[in-house]
Order: C-alpha cells, then sequence, then structure tokens
C-alpha cells in the first residue's frame, strides 16, 4: 500500500526533526557562546573613560538614511564618530535606521523627544527633513554630514544657527592619491568607477585625475586613467549603486583586462568585489576611499596602495566634542588637508613598493595644496 | 495541477471533525497563527542576536534565571513598543495608516493581476514610473488644488499604467513571461529615475545631488490635522473597493478571472488573451502608479534616488491577502503596523528594524507553507482552495 509508505516516512521524517532541531539548537548555543565569549573583553574596555567627568546624561544621537549603519560607507563612519565620542567623554548614544525616505522624519522627530543633545543626520537624502527639524526646534543642535544647504526657490546658500553642515574637500587628498598611483602603475594606466553618478562620488574621481594630471605635467609622464574624465561627466565608469558587489567585480575585471593595474572604486562596499577581482588576478593594486582601507577591511589590505580617507567620523566626534562643551556653531564646515577632515592614508604593505621620491614629492604637494599654491580643481 | 487526495488513501480513514470551520475563519487563522509563530521566531532571533542576552545564554549553567528574565525583559519591551508604536495613540495609528496606504495601493496591483494570471513582480518599477509623470504634473503646473491634485493622481495612475502595459504587451505579443520582463522593468525604471533626476526638469535647481524639485502645495493630498497620516489613506481603501467591485461585479473582472483560471478555455469561449493580459498590466501598473504617487503626494514631497520597497512587499501582500482586495488591505494593514512598529521599536527598545524584515519574511513563509503551520498547530486541512492563489500563477 502507497499509504502505508508515505505515513512510515513521515514518522521516519517526524523522528530526524527531533533530532535536526536538538542538533540545530545545541549548535546555535554553541556558536552564541563562543561569540559572546569574544565580545567580553571589549565591553570591559568602554568603561574607562567615564570615571573623569560624568557626562552620561549627554545623548548624541544619529539618523542614518537609507543605507543602514553597517553601509560601510558615510552611515558607518559617522557612527564610528559617535562611538568615540562615547568612549572618550563616556556620553550616551543611540542610532535610528531608516528603511526609506518615509523615516526620516518620525525618526528625528522621536530622537527629538528623546531630548538627544545634537542629532547627526547623514546624507543629502536628510536635507529636507533636517532642515524642517531644524527651523522647528531652533533650541536642538543638528549636524548633517555631506550636506550643504541650498535655497532652491532663493537661488542662495543658506544656513541655520543650530546646524553645522558637514562637507569635505575630497578632491584634495584624492589628488594625492592620483599623484601617489600615476608615479607608482607599471602600466601607465589607472582606472576608477563609481557607485552613482553624484557629487560626493566624482569629487573623489575630479582629484584623482587632476592629480595623475598633475604627475604627469611635472614629471613628463604619460599615464591615463580609465572609467573617468573631469571634461565628460556623462561617460564615467558607475556600477548604478551602492550594494551590488558582483557589478564591482566585473567592472574592475574590464578595467584589469584593458591593462590598469591600480584601481580606485568609489562605490561603498561594491568596492569589496574589486578587491575579489584583483586578489584573483593575481597583480594590481587598489586605492581605497572613505576609511584607511586597512583598517576598515582588513582583509584585503595587501591589495590596498593608499586610502583617500574622508575623514567624517573625525568631523562627526568633533561636532559632538564642541556640543558637549557648548562650543558648537552652525553653518558650514568643509574637511581639508590642512584641518587633516580629509586625508590619504599610510602606505602599510606598498610601503616599499612606492618609491622614496613619491613619497617625498607627495609631501611637498600636501603642503603646497594647503598653501593654495597647487590647485586641485581642473585646469 | 491540483493534487487531491484519492479518497481511498488511509488518511482519510480518521473521520472528519464535527465543528466544521467556515471558509472566512480558515482564511485568517492560518494568517494569524503565521503572525504568531512569526512573532516567536522572531523573539527567538531577538534574544541569539542581542549581545547582552547571548552572553548571559552562554554563562545560562551558572545563573539560567538571570538568561531567561533578561530574554523575556528584551523580547516584551520590544514587541511592546512594537505595539505602542503601531497602535498605542493617535500618532501611532496615524503612523500605522501612512504606512499602510502605499502597501494597500501596491498589494492591490499584484493581487489584481494574479487573479488574470499574472504574476506581476514589477510593482517596484510602476510605482517609479508613476511617480516620474505624477510629480511632473506636481511641481511644474499652477493650479487650485480642485484640479491640481486629481490630475497629479491620475498623471500617476497612467505613468504607471504605461509601465505595466509594457510587459503586459510583450507578454501577448510575444509570449515573453512576465516575472522576467517585469524585473527587468524595474531596472530600467530605477535607471531611468537616476537620470532623470540628473536632468534640469527633475532636478531641483542649485542642487548637484540627485533630489526632485518639491511638488507644489496645491498638488499634496491633504493630512487630517497635525498628523501625517492623509487623505491618501481614503483614496487606497476607495481603490480597493474598486477593485474589489471590479473584480467580482463586472464582466472585465469575469474575463480576467476566467483567463487567469484557465487562458485556454476562456479564448474558446470567446475572450480575447491578449487583450486582458495588456488590460491586466495596465490596471495593476496604474494601481502601482498610485501607490508611488500616494506616497509622494503625502509623505516626502520629492523623488530620491533607489527603490522604495514596497514593490517587494506587495507581493508578499497579495499571498497574504489571498489575492482579495479586502484580505490585501488587512495584510497591508499588518505590515504598516509592523512598519510603524519598528521605528518606535529601534527608537526605544533598541531593537533593530531588521527583525521587522526578519518577522515579515517569516509570516510570509509560513503562509506561503500552510502545511507547516497546520503541523505545528494540528489543524486539518480543510480542502485545497487555499493553496490555489499560490500555486496557480507557478504552474502557468
Amino acid at each position: 500500500m502507497p499509504g502505508d509508505g508515505i505515513r512510515a516516512f513521515k514518522e521516519e521524517y517526524l523522528r530526524m526533526r527531533m533530532k535536526w532541531f536538538a542538533a540545530l539548537f545545541m549548535v546555535l548555543a554553541l556558536f552564541v557562546a563562543a561569540c559572546a565569549e569574544e565580545d567580553e573583553p571589549t565591553d570591559a574596555g568602554g568603561d574607562n573613560g567615564a570615571e573623569e567627568t560624568d557626562n552620561s546624561d549627554f545623548l548624541a544621537c544619529q539618523v542614518t538614511d537609507t543605507g543602514g549603519v553597517d553601509d560601510r560607507s558615510f552611515n558607518q563612519t559617522a557612527y564610528k564618530g559617535l562611538e568615540d565620542a562615547e568612549d572618550e567623554f563616556g556620553i550616551e548614544i543611540q542610532v535610528l535606521e531608516s528603511q526609506n525616505p518615509n523615516d526620516f522624519e518620525p525618526n528625528i522627530q522621536s530622537l527629538i523627544q528623546q531630548d538627544c543633545d545634537i542629532i547627526v543626520t547623514v546624507g543629502f537624502l536628510l536635507g529636507d527633513a533636517t532642515a524642517a527639524a531644524a527651523e522647528a526646534n531652533p533650541d536642538k543642535l543638528f549636524a548633517i554630514v555631506d550636506f550643504d544647504f541650498f535655497d532652491a526657490d532663493a537661488g542662495e546658500d543658506i544656513s541655520f544657527d543650530n546646524v553645522k553642515e558637514l562637507t569635505f574637500a575630497t578632491d584634495e587628498a584624492a589628488f594625492l592619491a592620483g599623484y601617489v598611483a600615476a608615479g607608482t602603475t607599471e602600466t601607465g594606466k589607472l582606472g576608477t568607477y563609481g557607485g552613482i553618478n553624484i557629487p560626493t562620488v566624482t569629487i573623489f574621481m575630479d582629484g584623482f585625475q587632476a592629480g595623475m594630471e598633475h604627475f604627469n605635467s611635472e614629471n613628463g609622464g604619460d599615464v591615463v586613467l580609465e572609467g573617468w574624465d573631469s571634461a565628460n561627466p556623462e561617460g564615467g565608469l558607475f556600477t548604478g549603486d551602492f550594494e551590488n558587489q558582483d557589478n564591482g567585480r566585473q567592472v574592475t575585471e574590464t578595467l584589469l583586462g584593458e591593462d590598469v593595474d591600480i584601481v580606485m572604486p568609489v562605490a561603498g562596499p561594491v568596492g569589496l568585489g574589486s578587491a575579489a577581482a584583483v586578489q584573483d588576478a593575481g597583480e594590481g593594486s587598489l586605492v581605497w576611499v572613505d576609511t584607511d582601507g586597512c583598517v576598515s577591511v582588513e582583509e584585503f589590505c595587501d591589495l590596498f596602495l593608499t586610502s583617500v580617507m574622508k575623514n567624517m567620523d573625525v568631523a562627526v566626534f568633533t561636532a559632538v566634542e564642541e556640543a558637549l562643551n557648548d562650543e558648537f556653531e552652525g553653518g558650514l564646515y568643509t574637511g581639508t588637508l590642512e584641518n587633516e577632515g580629509v586625508g590619504i592614508a599610510p602606505f602599510h604593505e606598498f610601503e616599499d613598493t612606492v618609491s622614496d621620491d613619491i613619497k617625498t614629492q607627495v609631501e611637498e604637494l600636501r603642503q603646497q595644496i594647503i598653501d593654495g599654491e597647487v590647485t586641485v580643481g581642473q585646469g | 495541477m491540483k493534487t487531491e487526495t484519492p479518497p481511498a488513501e488511509p488518511q482519510e480513514i480518521e473521520p472528519p471533525r464535527p465543528r466544521s470551520r467556515s471558509i472566512a475563519v480558515e482564511a485568517l487563522l492560518i494568517p494569524l497563527l503565521a503572525l504568531f509563530s512569526a512573532l516567536v521566531v522572531g523573539g527567538i532571533v531577538m534574544i541569539f542576536t542581542d549581545p547582552e542576552v547571548a552572553r548571559a545564554w552562554a554563562s545560562v549553567g551558572r545563573n539560567p534565571g538571570n538568561a531567561i528574565s533578561m530574554s523575556w525583559d528584551l523580547v516584551s519591551s520590544a514587541y511592546g513598543a512594537l505595539f505602542e508604536g503601531a497602535f498605542g495613540n493617535p500618532t501611532a495609528l496615524s503612523e500605522t495608516l501612512l504606512a499602510s496606504t502605499p502597501l494597500i495601493l501596491a498589494g492591490l496591483s499584484v493581487a489584481l493581476a494574479f487573479r488574470a494570471g499574472l504574476f506581476n513582480i514589477g510593482a517596484e518599477g510602476q510605482i517609479i514610473g508613476g511617480m516620474l509623470t505624477s510629480s511632473w504634473v506636481a511641481f511644474t503646473l499652477d493650479l487650485p488644488l480642485v484640479i491640481h491634485l486629481p490630475i497629479a493622481l491620475i498623471a500617476g495612475f497612467l505613468g504607471g499604467a504605461f509601465w505595466g502595459s509594457i510587459a503586459g504587451f510583450l507578454k501577448a505579443r510575444t509570449g515573453a513571461h512576465e516575472v522576467i520582463t517585469t524585473i527587468m522593468l524595474n531596472f530600467i525604471a530605477l535607471n531611468l529615475l537616476t537620470f532623470f533626476l540628473k536632468t534640469p526638469i527633475y532636478q531641483r535647481p542649485g542642487r548637484t545631488d540627485p533630489l526632485s524639485k518639491e511638488v507644489a502645495e496645491s498638488a499634496r493630498l491633504p493630512s487630517f490635522g497635525d498628523y501625517r497620516v492623509n487623505w491618501g489613506i481614503v483614496l487606497a481603501l476607495l481603490t480597493a473597493f474598486v477593485v474589489w467591485y471590479l473584480l467580482f461585479r463586472t464582466t472585465i473582472g469575469f474575463r480576467f478571472r476566467a483567463v487567469g483560471a484557465n487562458p485556454k478555455a476562456a479564448a474558446y469561449a470567446g475572450m480575447s488573451v491578449a487583450g486582458t493580459y495588456i488590460l491586466a498590466m495596465a490596471l495593476a501598473g496604474g494601481l502601482s502608479g498610485l501607490a508611488g504617487t500616494a506616497n509622494l503626494l503625502g509623505v516626502v514631497y520629492s523623488m530620491s534616488p533607489g527603490f522604495l520597497g514596497y514593490g517587494f512587499d506587495a507581493i508578499a501582500l497579495a499571498l497574504l491577502g489571498r489575492t482579495h482586495p479586502l484580505g490585501v488591505v488587512l495584510a497591508a494593514l499588518l505590515f504598516g503596523a509592523l512598519r510603524a512598529g519598528a521605528l518606535q521599536m529601534q527608537g526605544t527598545a533598541g531593537v533593530g528594524t531588521d527583525i521587522i524584515v526578519v518577522i515579515q519574511a517569516l509570516i510570509i513563509m509560513f503562509v506561503a507553507a500552510p502545511a507547516l503551520v497546520r503541523e505545528i498547530y494540528r489543524i486539518r486541512a480543510r480542502s485545497a482552495i487555499e493553496t490555489d492563489a499560490i500555486t496557480k500563477s507557478w504552474a502557468s
């Protein structure tokens, strides 16, 4: 009878299932135990800073854009600024993630109701919501990362006394990276690509290109850049989002196939696809962006020539510190080489590959940019 | 293919239960049990992903009471906040209705297409299609509210309808499967949006970010008092009624259902299958377009790049609501409540919104596998009805 077979199978299946559940549960428990024990020491370190002065009634808050707090990009870096402030001053921090643009307003409202002493919002998506909240709550302090307010109707730049706009002259740092890359390439070809064609991405590429061109004109080189041309911004190479690592991998494989040996991905986690591609190819190197790649993605450290650092964490940390010490001032802050809001990371594994000449020239260049003797813009 | 058990099978030996449940009760029971199961599993996930509680469990041998009480505190505070944020006060209710509005409309879109035997994965693209047209109307024209708002809404419907009908046309003319074409059209729409946001037609003057102009005051859906909830929810509920009427009280709806049930028989009966596909996809697209438009004109007032995510939830909602407009409305209210509650949960209980995505996914999983829920709660299968809506579209 087929039915008996089915019933027998079902009973056997139920028995098996119980065993599987039990086994699964034990594995899970062990896993959790292992994770939890690893966590323990880090937690103990966190309490030290608080002993000197008690700032535990100071609450610094953040609203992320739709990328979430673990986006390996600006949301995460901004949050690191809060975490650093928590460790340093013993303040309390709180972060709210947004699933889509509808969430921005209620998240900011929720933080206002929780009496946050400063509210950090991240990215241009939050621009409108931040402006509205700042206007409605003049006694609350805000800081917005990567955004400069502009009144479209009046056609003029605006600012609020209670909002600090944290922007970055990323091209200054990218300029240095472009110079180093041009001075290090063996094939004479550099490559870059972005996530989406927006100003905060292309500013990296502009600077990178300008740095390379500066190298060419100083040293009579003919290094070229694939994937971006400031003169033709619509023709740039973009993967279309800040998520899909496969795209990053494909684009990088194409670039490597065209004899490019140094690639700068400006696409957050998409760049990890580049790292995988370069690792598989066994040749070439990368310029990481936003953070020191050797810190944020250690496992690929041996691939990173250097990183163009946009120190959003430092800027956020400073904004929190100012709010804490009643020194907060609204308006525009621009991170530059001079105030170390931007910079390039150490060469790490490439310390011996980059020639001493280049190293000294980059140091000189840094000073020249700060002094205004070299401009990083086009021309 | 239906798998009906032959009467001679030994499983049927047990006598049927004396108490018989109506189909409506059954239709509610499984989703409710699915919700309950999902909350339980979600609670377990919460416990094991919270570092402190997980640590308490790691040393459970030493202090079992501590681990249990910490877990209870975590889960009860999280779900307490979830409930509070969804229903606890007028603001919470407003947020729930607000979040439900686009979900209802997008869910109806997928449900309507389902009825015509089409699996519309393209709600997300149709939402963008609708927003592109409605926003243009909303920020370009200068008209009084009573004219401007309806025109903007109609424009949104038409934009979505156009985008949806492309897939319908391809299906009707070439037989291209709508699952493939609608998915692809999503990405085409996304990239079109990104492109348009950089053109002077849409981009906000003076800005280099891909952010659209703000829609005019006269094209905004008025909100109720100081709350964020607006006339969009009324629009959505009315639309649900219209869709119900269309599907079950008109010949067009009958044609949709006939083609959905068996295209060959429908064709034999003299119905135009190709025409039905195009019309169904156009209407479905229009509903999605309206979803995007209601959100645009009611909440955010400007467009930014990226999917809103409603189109993907919509597929789940159509399944959860058994492709019935009323079911979709209830399912959308549930998801809206989860979304609204999630923000509160994140804010006061410190549990990330991701857990809500887990819970939503679990609900879908339990609903899509009713046999699993029956097995857990020892409910006997009543009939094959409930699996129909879900399985049929795959078999086509």
